[in-house]
């Protein structure tokens, strides 16, 4: 038998030798991979505490750099701008559809429960107060967390997933400045205006019940809604959704900025943005108004 | 002070401080003894590379104020190293991912990372741009410490580095034309006509002047790619990193991005590092090749020094991607 030539039989023990050495690399590999696995699952089963610290945490910082770096240069103007056109314009339609209804179903549901009680002169005050004191700014300020925190949560999340941000940064374009900071402060600046137009709205709606069902005078609407209600009640009401808005527009952020992995993540941002906006904002709703009765009063202190 | 004053200021106080000379790099991409140089001919480089005048000096002078060079207390490399890491150590949480990286690059020149999936290379490259700080260890881009700089001196050294991301990174909101002048409204103040000469500049030195009112979404993957390189070759930068700019790309994309990034080094001496599984383009590219294993820079050489390097698993990867490229 003719001997195989010894370049055939050098490469063969060499393939071998190369075939174990990877299957080993292999093996170690896969070993690795279990125990990253394993400590993964292991962090995943973290205590529900330890986390919620953790991101508690993390928003905190994310908050203490927006305060230490919104009033420093670069001013974005023109993206505030377009982002307090997105937060206030593009959400118009859906608020005032909000208000308008909600306005009409109050007057028409308070209607029967005042005239049982002889009251029915009330409702323009009893709309009022809850417009512009409860139903409006809170409502509102939910809407605009459905609508705004899924949208910015989203839209930063992509943008860190697709290395957008990233890119601004290399560019030296400070994209804290440029994403963040603007989304925040119009949030802060419209959630307002879109609650007093809510308002507004909403008592429309009311007044054109009241002047349906019983061709109530506007003059009559107007004098009685506002006789209850006191100046320092419509600015507190309406102003407490600045602090809606921030938390609206700190959280989205943070979540959609601090995204990591992919599309699965990003679509959890935004539905967690939405969510913990809106529990958030009921809280926050809570500790506002009794502040605002500690040092104002209440609506019994009116004149 | 304008950025070419500026950097000339630089070397010349380096030049007194570096009085040994610049030392040529040793068979571990660092700096090697003093008296050789070894810095690549710069064929073709402009007198001005940076051609955006002294309004975007100006304007990247602005960033921040004028501070001296970030030097710390170690010796600067020699000035034809414009990137060198130095014992750079990284690691996320218990992962260690880089365990004492040491490479250099020369100025003019074109480095290319390989390494398997998950070594660390792009985390490597984010190190020369600050988009990530070291544990420990020393980063210097042209002649200065990145990891001892202020976020502010950061943002002026980025003015002159280039980063192509995996995807392009591109804005998907706005067109190509948005994209570009995006950048150039912010940095510069420029007139309207001087910035849309710059656009369709760097689109023909990417072969897509057609693509200017298209959105990223309907463009290819190669010409992502090519228009985010467009996008970083606008501002002019002396150092372009590379992350996977062919991942992906058929062939021809592959041979055609890989030669661009060539093209660049010859006519206008940027220098760059690539990062790269592709050994079509790494053979294309190469001027010199490091290979990330276990946390360190396991080869480097030449593409062929590092091919023959006796490492079972450098071997391995090599005969694993020509056979996949063969396939």
């Amino acid at each position: 038998m003719e001997p195989l030539p010894t370049d055939s039989l050098t490469q063969r023990l060499r393939s071998a030798r190369r075939s174990r050495q990877s299957e080993k690399i292999l093996q170690e590999k896969a070993v690795e991979r279990k125990v990253e696995e394993r400590k993964e699952a292991a962090r995943e089963k973290t205590v529900f505490g330890e986390s919620f610290f953790a991101e508690a945490g993390g928003l905190f910082e994310f908050i203490g750099r927006f305060f230490s770096r919104f009033w420093r240069r670069p001013f974005e103007f023109k993206e505030l701008l377009t982002q307090m056109d997105e937060v206030g314009t593009k959400s118009l339609t859906l608020t005032g559809v909000v208000g308008f209804s909600i306005g009409i179903v109050l007057a028409m549901q308070s209607r029967g429960t005042l005239a049982r009680f002889g009251a029915e002169s009330f409702l323009p005050s009893m709309l009022s107060l809850s417009v512009i004191k409860e139903i409006g700014p809170v409502l509102t300020s939910l809407v605009l967390a459905g609508r705004l925190g899924a949208g910015m949560g989203a839209e930063l999340g992509s943008m860190k997933v697709t290395e957008q941000i990233d890119a601004l940064e290399v560019a030296a374009l400070k994209p804290f400045h440029y994403l963040v900071v603007t989304r925040v402060l119009a949030c802060v600046i419209m959630f307002p205006i879109m609650t007093m137009l809510t308002d507004i709205l909403a008592l429309t709606g009311g007044y054109l019940e009241a002047w349906l069902s019983d061709g109530m005078d506007v003059r009559v609407f107007i004098a009685t809604a506002f006789d209850t209600l006191r100046f320092v009640d419509v600015l507190m009401d309406t102003g407490k959704t600045a602090i809606f808005g921030f938390i609206v527009g700190i959280v989205s952020c943070y979540l959609g900025y601090n995204v990591r992995g992919g599309t699965r993540e990003v679509g959890r941002a935004a539905m967690q943005a939405v969510v913990i906006s809106s529990l958030l904002i009921l809280l926050a709703d809570v500790v506002v108004v009794r502040a605002s009765i500690l040092l104002f009063g209440d609506i019994s202190d009116a004149a | 002070m304008s950025r070419f004053s500026d950097r000339a200021d630089r070397r010349r106080r380096r030049d007194v401080s570096d009085a040994d000379g610049p030392r040529p790099l040793g068979a571990d991409g660092l700096a090697g003894p003093a008296g050789e140089p070894t810095g690549k001919p710069q064929a073709g480089v402009p007198a001005d590379p940076d051609g955006l005048g002294a309004d975007f000096d100006a304007e990247a002078d602005h960033i921040v104020g004028q501070d001296g060079p970030v030097t710390g207390n170690s010796p600067p490399p020699p000035e034809h190293v414009v990137v060198e890491l130095r014992d750079v150590y990284k690691g996320f949480g218990p992962k260690k991912i880089l365990k004492g990286v040491n490479m250099a690059v020369e100025r003019g020149t074109s480095a290319v990372v390989l390494g398997g999936s998950g070594t660390g290379k792009s985390v490597l490259t984010k190190h020369v741009v600050g988009l990530l700080q070291p544990d420990k260890g020393e980063v210097w881009v042209l002649g200065e410490r990145l990891d001892l700089m202020t976020p502010e001196q950061r943002d002026r050294k980025r003015t002159r580095l280039g980063y192509l991301f995996q995807g392009g990174a591109l804005f998907d909101s706005m067109t190509v034309y948005e994209n570009m002048r995006f950048f150039l409204d912010r940095l510069t103040t420029l007139r309207k006509d001087e910035k849309d000469d710059l656009i369709e500049e760097s689109l023909e030195d990417v072969n897509l002047p057609q693509t200017r009112d298209q959105y990223p979404a309907e463009l290819s993957g190669g010409q992502k790619k090519r228009i985010g390189l467009a996008r970083t070759l606008i501002l002019r930068p002396d150092i372009i990193l590379y992350d996977e700019p062919t991942t992906g790309l058929d062939p021809v994309s592959v041979r055609v991005v890989s030669e661009l990034i060539v093209k660049l080094r010859d006519t206008r001496g940027i220098s760059s590092i690539a990062i790269t599984h592709d050994l079509l383009a790494a053979e294309i590219i190469t001027d010199r090749a490091h290979f990330l294993l276990d946390g360190v820079i396991a080869a480097s050489g030449t593409l062929d020094e590092v091919r023959r390097s006796d490492n079972p698993v450098i071997e391995e990867f090599f005969l694993g991607t020509e056979a996949y490229g063969r396939a």
